[in-house]
């Protein structure tokens, strides 16, 4: 099991570091690149050479994709997350992203859009005040980080599914992909975007979100069932994602939406 | 004089009759057991460390998979094996009555008596076919320790999809802490085992040759 392996001859650690990324499931990617990228990091080849790393990574993957169908089996999009009692809320309420509370994005107002595209009927754009109009509803459900933590918290905003209702989308299509603020882009499955309680979030504790908790929009997923949904975003190759049972959603901006004027939702079926 | 020098000659038949100890059945699955524990042990270790129960964390150099991620795909590959592994072994178990032959029944005063001859050097292994009262509470214990860490692990991997298991850890967070209790015993036996292999190395040849 040992992780310690030379470097191979004639190769660049930095360039070898930055081709690896690329490689990288989506969510982690920049997990990596932010959080001490190294050849120790690609350990996760043990047993292989670097240079023929694909082969351990190969045969995770593929277990991965396995693992994804066995969820998805699984999934009863019928089964509630668990609430809480207001007295549950964990105040103050963890901070967590891969980076600093200071880096946060910060989202105007008044300029935000939220962009809509793909296989739904009306692909108007919404400002907040549009948004913010929506049926509105409150949850208090656990939300569970990838990293193993979890808190408590009261989030409020509108079912996804409702959101989805009113643009017209054809929920045959097989995923929603959602574009952050800072960049990051994630999908869902559609059982996941359809469960009732996967909400467009737009207040924490009764507050309009802070930016440090995702303003203007975060997109809680209870009963995320990281399945193959995951593995596609719109024109991207197919990449295996980190395994969770994310109920509800895990940390800020790990794995949640946060939306800006450039940002989008789009309803789709993967490229094969 | 160490138990190794008296009873362990590598040329000693392990049972008086020569008979096989450790069918070929056993043999497999305590070995991909073996395997599969390793790999479960080390990126257990890597996911913990992203979010510790407690104030340490695992040296990078003893856990597998590099940082959460990659830990995160050799837990969830490993433990198909480590389950569907460990569920054959225990229907064999019942099914060929090795359990009821083997590891019962333990009485207290047995474990007592053996645990202090273990513990001044005169605990006898001449007959590996029949296990001291210690050795029978050790594997019954390992077993329920797999038992409850695959179950505990399957609630914290579905903790919406499984919730009434879960519940019966006393939800997700308690839920964390028995998965890792059940794997600091694990990992206790398999620090005991392991000595006691070395120690008795006709033991660790029963276990792959079967004599």
């Amino acid at each position: 099991m040992s992780r310690i392996r030379k470097s191979p001859p004639g190769v660049d650690p930095s360039l070898l570091v930055k081709d690896a990324a690329r490689l990288m499931p989506d969510p982690t990617r920049r997990l990596f690149l932010r959080g001490g990228a190294s050849l120790g990091a690609l350990a996760f080849l043990t047993g292989c050479d670097i240079i023929d790393g694909a082969s351990a990574e190969h045969v995770l993957m593929k277990i991965s994709y396995f693992n994804d169908r066995a969820q998805a089996w699984l999934f009863n999009p019928n089964k509630l997350a668990p609430t809480y009692p207001d007295s549950a809320v964990r105040r103050p309420f963890p901070f967590n992203a891969y980076y600093p509370e200071e880096d946060a994005p910060d989202v105007d107002k008044e300029d935000y859009k939220l962009e809509v595209g793909g296989m739904v009927d009306n692909k108007k754009s919404w400002t907040l005040d549009e948004l913010y109009a929506l049926p509105q509803e409150t949850q208090i459900t656990r939300l569970i980080c990838v990293e193993g933590w979890s808190a408590i918290g009261k989030w409020t905003g509108t079912p996804l599914r409702e959101f989805l209702r009113r643009v017209g989308a054809d929920t045959r299509a097989k995923y929603v992909w959602f574009r952050c603020a800072e960049g990051y882009s994630t999908s869902i499955d559609m059982p996941t975007a359809l469960h009732p309680q996967t909400q467009m979030a737009f207040r924490f504790d009764g507050e309009i979100l802070p930016r440090k908790y995702g303003f203007p929009m975060k997109v809680r997923m209870p009963t995320r069932n990281l399945s193959s949904g995951r593995r596609r975003n719109l024109g991207d190759e197919p990449r295996a994602a980190v395994k969770r049972d994310v109920v509800p959603q895990p940390c800020e901006r790990h794995d949640e939406p946060i939306l800006d004027s450039d940002q989008e939702i789009d309803v789709g079926q993967a490229p094969e | 004089m160490s138990i190794g020098a008296t009873h362990d000659q590598a040329l000693t038949p392990a049972a008086p009759t020569g008979a096989i100890i450790h069918p070929r059945w056993v043999r497999l699955t305590h070995w991909v057991n073996a395997g599969a524990m390793v790999v479960m042990i080390g990126s257990g270790w890597e996911i913990y460390n992203a979010s510790p129960l407690f104030p340490f964390v695992f040296p990078r150099g003893i856990t597998l998979g590099g940082w959460l991620a990659g830990a995160l795909l050799w837990h969830f590959a490993a433990m198909w094996l480590l389950a569907v592994n460990g569920l054959i072994y225990l229907l064999l178990g019942i099914a060929t009555g090795r359990f009821r032959r083997k590891l019962v029944p333990i009485r207290p005063g047995e474990v007592l008596a053996d645990a202090k001859a273990a513990f001044t050097g005169r605990l006898a292994h001449d007959d590996l076919s029949v296990y001291n009262a210690v050795q029978k509470l050790a594997y019954l214990g390992v077993i329920l320790a797999g038992i409850v860490i695959i179950l505990s692990g399957l609630a914290i991997w579905k903790p919406v999809q499984l919730q009434e298991l879960t519940a019966l850890f006393g939800g997700y967070d308690a839920a964390r802490y028995v998965h890792f209790f059940a794997m600091a015993a694990i990992v206790g036996f398999l620090v005991v085992h392991v000595v006691m292999a070395l120690l008795v190395p006709k033991s660790l040849r029963a276990m792959i040759t079967g004599r």
